[in-house]
């Protein structure tokens, strides 16, 4: 042994004569941040980026006609300075505002928003948004190459931008506020060509800096921001490839202000019981449902009074416990935070008693065999499990399928294949804070084909019927009846019972002391993990 | 030698060539469409049909292979999905990393284990001895990911002697060579060990102890010297797996090299970047098994190639 002590003996002596000319590991950041992520950032050309981690950072680069009141889901005009809506519904008038500028100094003009929604839409550019834009009149007609641009997009002069629709949609302002319509600079494209997506140029609130692969994207500030006052901080620097547990010691260091993958599951339970740590993590809600796909075409899942018996079998506060009670319980499709989200809905209790007399009446009085897919990161095998365990309790036997993401993605997208799927760890996020989103890509007959992330391959055409009913109701003094009448959607569409909901995840945002702001900021319903341009360091 | 040389590299072809196609073809028969993935959730099937031909994969396999195949020995080995970047920029921004890493962690393997091998050979049967093979033993089996989070837990965070893992001074890899070179440095102590009890029972040994040399110089110029051979060839191997990337140690100490890369690759099946890490290993490996077997007759002049 003694070698191996030898083999130590140098090791600290070597860091002992590099120690003392390192440099504190950076803990002098100035009026900058650094953010901590597991993961590489992929491309951030707005058309095509969709992942929660490179979606907030392209929001602080370009920008978009609307964008949302910093910690809410309230739309506010951005790039544009006012909106006129047609009493049909179908004519949306965009004046922008004047003398904002793209990264490169050239003003945004009304051009560019519809170059920049041509391109999204244009096949070439292989946007996994195009079909946000479906209700813009002639979108099929230029998608299919027979017409050189959209008809739905008029530009009358250099600061106005009218849209027509071919149907009347009460979430099309949220559309203008997704990433997929923010605004490019032409000529940078152009210029930069596949690249751009690593070569950004917008008219955000940051610019970049310096984009190392593998190990970090710097943003600077861009002093010419039309928001006067924003942003707060010089510079964001984002660590790539940092594992979160040597993050979550980083941050308590003070090497790095936020950790982009949240608090490590291993060490949630000690930091909430922490007094000095608690105080540096901000809860919030999110919007995010965890639910089962019972398959409505799979038998015997095709008789409702079996979809309703396994929503009574479910005990969702055990399935919380095995996340640390990070989250509460569901009873509805959609999350706390939504507009039409039903306070008043109980949904289905937790009844081993009735459930079973349920499945009697339905003619299984012994219960049947199925199968259960789950993804396999952790805790998803867990929850999966405690699913299994409360089946069997009512004598539906269960056989476990936990695989990778992309695996489960498939079968739930195949026709006949998966009975049930868990959905956690699927990259299910909401696009956009409206109802609508929670209905047309995964509970809408029209979704249902290969590959649909309808899973429970649901299709009740009286509740298609209301929804496209509801998505006329544009007007903002609509919005209240538009509310309830999603309340009534959402509860027939339990009362078909194609979804076990199982919880509403919280966010919990770990950041350092040093960060400051209004705490929504820290959890963001539109921005993960924080709001980029809006955070800043405590005064 | 030269008739040497080319059949080895003949063959090194041929082995590159089948991990191609196995990996290719393993690939693509996972249950997953590349192009769904792409187009996200909110597409039509038209535009995942679009996407679907557009990167080929409407094709048969074979002519997918062949095409790729093309492309490859052009240099270029396609564009991530997931990044929609040239994969060979990818690996280029990862390569330095990896050899940094690749030097480290062999560094400490011969470091730990050679002295250690030799000390239990020569204390053969005896408490150093035993306790050396312990000690190799638990380096070999402990897991990597553990043996990482308490380097960085004791000597980065509670000590501050190094940075909490990240790449760029001298000073980021030592620990994570350090943890390769445990888990390694416990074979090396273990093949040095056998292989110096082989040698120091041999003629030559007894010869030059009865010339009347010393006994360090007996041991280190004529029985550290033979017993080497079978070190060679382990470092030539590391040099391959290393350059391929050490998936574990990579991700605990945020070390920017190829495993990193890979394991975020297979998470997502971004098949392009899977396949150009798995090229790039293949090339490490087979490489490093050429220049250890070119090693031996310098080592050994009784190995000769004809």
């Amino acid at each position: 042994m003694r070698q191996r002590w030898m083999g130590l003996a140098v090791l600290v002596g070597l860091a002992l004569l590099v120690s003392p000319v390192a440099p504190t590991w950076g803990q002098n950041r100035g009026n900058a941040m650094t953010v901590t992520f597991k993961d590489d950032i992929s491309t951030l050309d707005p058309a095509i980026g969709y992942d929660w981690q490179n979606w907030s950072i392209i929001k602080s680069i370009f920008d978009g006609l609307m964008d949302y009141e910093p910690g809410t889901t309230t739309l506010v005009p951005h790039l544009a300075e006012s909106f006129t809506v047609s009493p049909d519904g179908k004519t949306y008038t965009f004046k922008l505002r004047r003398g904002v500028k793209f990264h490169n100094g050239r003003e945004v003009t009304a051009a560019d928003v519809r170059y920049s929604l041509e391109r999204t839409l244009n096949p070439k550019t292989q946007s996994p948004g195009a079909g946000f834009f479906g209700d813009i009149a002639g979108v099929k007609e230029f998608t299919d190459g027979k017409a050189k641009e959209v008809s739905g997009v008029k530009i009358p002069d250099k600061y106005t931008v009218v849209f027509t629709l071919s149907k009347a949609n009460a979430a099309f302002l949220h559309i203008m506020a997704l990433n997929f319509a923010y605004v490019v600079p032409k000529e940078e494209i152009e210029k930069a060509g596949a690249d751009f997506g690593h070569k950004p140029v917008g008219s955000g609130a940051y610019k970049v800096k310096e984009w190392v692969l593998g190990q970090r994207l710097v943003l600077v500030r861009n002093s010419d921001y039309f928001i006067k006052g924003r942003p707060y901080l010089d510079e964001i620097v984002f660590q790539v490839g940092v594992e979160p547990n040597v993050a979550f010691l980083k941050l308590q260091r003070g090497e790095v202000d936020i950790l982009g993958d949240g608090v490590p599951p291993a060490e949630f339970t000690k930091v909430m019981n922490d007094t000095k740590l608690r105080t540096l993590v901000a809860v919030g809600d999110q919007l995010q449902t965890g639910y089962v796909t019972i398959n409505t075409q799979v038998k015997p899942f095709t008789d409702v009074r079996v979809r309703r018996a396994l929503n009574m079998a479910v005990d969702k506060q055990r399935i919380i416990r095995i996340i640390n009670n990070r989250a509460v319980p569901a009873v509805q499709v959609l999350p706390p935070l939504m507009p039409g989200y039903d306070k008043e809905y109980k949904g289905y209790v937790f009844d081993v008693v009735q459930a079973k007399k349920l499945l009697a009446e339905a003619g299984y009085p012994n219960g049947f065999s199925t199968v259960l897919y789950a993804n396999n990161t952790d805790p998803n095998p867990r929850i999966a499990q405690a699913i299994q365990q409360d089946l069997a309790a009512i004598g539906v036997k269960a056989e476990l399928k936990t695989l990778a993401q992309s695996t489960v993605i498939e079968a739930g997208g195949t026709k006949g294949q998966a009975p049930l799927v868990w959905s956690g760890g699927m990259a299910w996020i909401a696009d956009y804070p409206d109802p609508n989103d929670f209905y047309w890509p995964i509970l809408s007959c029209s979704s249902l084909s290969q590959g649909t992330w309808n899973w429970a391959w649901y299709c009740n055409p009286r509740v298609e019927k209301m929804v496209e009913e509801a998505d006329a109701m544009v007007q903002s003094n609509q919005a209240a009846a538009r509310d309830a009448k999603y309340r009534e959607i959402y509860r027939l569409v339990m009362q078909d019972a194609p979804w076990i909901p199982i919880f509403h995840e919280k966010r919990y945002t770990m950041h350092t002391a040093r960060m400051g702001g209004p705490p929504g900021l820290f959890n963001d319903p539109i921005h993960i993990p924080v709001h980029y341009t809006e955070v800043r360091l405590v005064q | 030698m030269g008739g040497y040389l080319i059949r080895r590299l003949a063959q090194s072809v041929v082995i590159l060539l089948g991990v191609t196609v196995i990996t290719f073809a393993l690939l693509y028969a996972l249950p997953a469409d590349p192009a769904r993935m792409i187009a996200g959730r909110s597409a039509t099937a038209d535009t995942v049909a679009r996407i679907r031909s557009e990167l080929g994969l409407d094709q048969s396999l074979p002519v997918q292979y062949a095409r790729y195949l093309g492309r490859l020995l052009r240099g270029n080995l396609g564009r991530s999905y997931a990044q929609k970047i040239e994969v060979t920029d990818l690996l280029r921004s990862r390569l330095a990393a990896t050899f940094w890493l690749m030097l480290g962690g062999i560094a400490f393997e011969l470091l730990i284990g050679l002295p250690a091998g030799m000390l239990s050979a020569l204390r053969r049967r005896s408490a150093v001895d035993s306790s050396v093979m312990l000690g190799a033993f638990l380096g070999v089996s402990a897991p990597q990911f553990v043996v990482g989070l308490f380097l960085l837990y004791w000597l980065a965070y509670r000590w501050g002697l190094f940075p909490l893992g990240g790449y760029g001074t001298p000073a980021h890899v030592i620990l994570p060579a350090f943890a390769l070179g445990i888990a390694g440095g416990g074979w090396y102590a273990r093949v040095m060990r056998s292989a110096m009890l082989d040698v120091i029972n041999q003629d030559y040994v007894r010869t030059a102890r009865a010339k009347g040399l010393s006994e360090p110089r007996v041991i280190l110029r004529h029985a550290v010297r033979n017993a080497l051979l079978p070190v060679v060839s382990m470092v030539g191997l590391d040099i391959g797996t290393f350059m391929g990337g050490v998936v574990v140690v990579e991700s605990v100490f945020s070390w920017p090299g190829i495993g990193q890369l890979a394991w975020q690759a297979i998470q997502i099946v971004d098949i392009p970047v899977i396949m150009g890490v798995v090229v790039v290993s293949a090339l490490a490996i087979v490489t490093g098994n050429l220049l250890a077997d070119l090693a031996y007759p310098w080592l050994d002049p009784k190995i000769r190639y004809g």
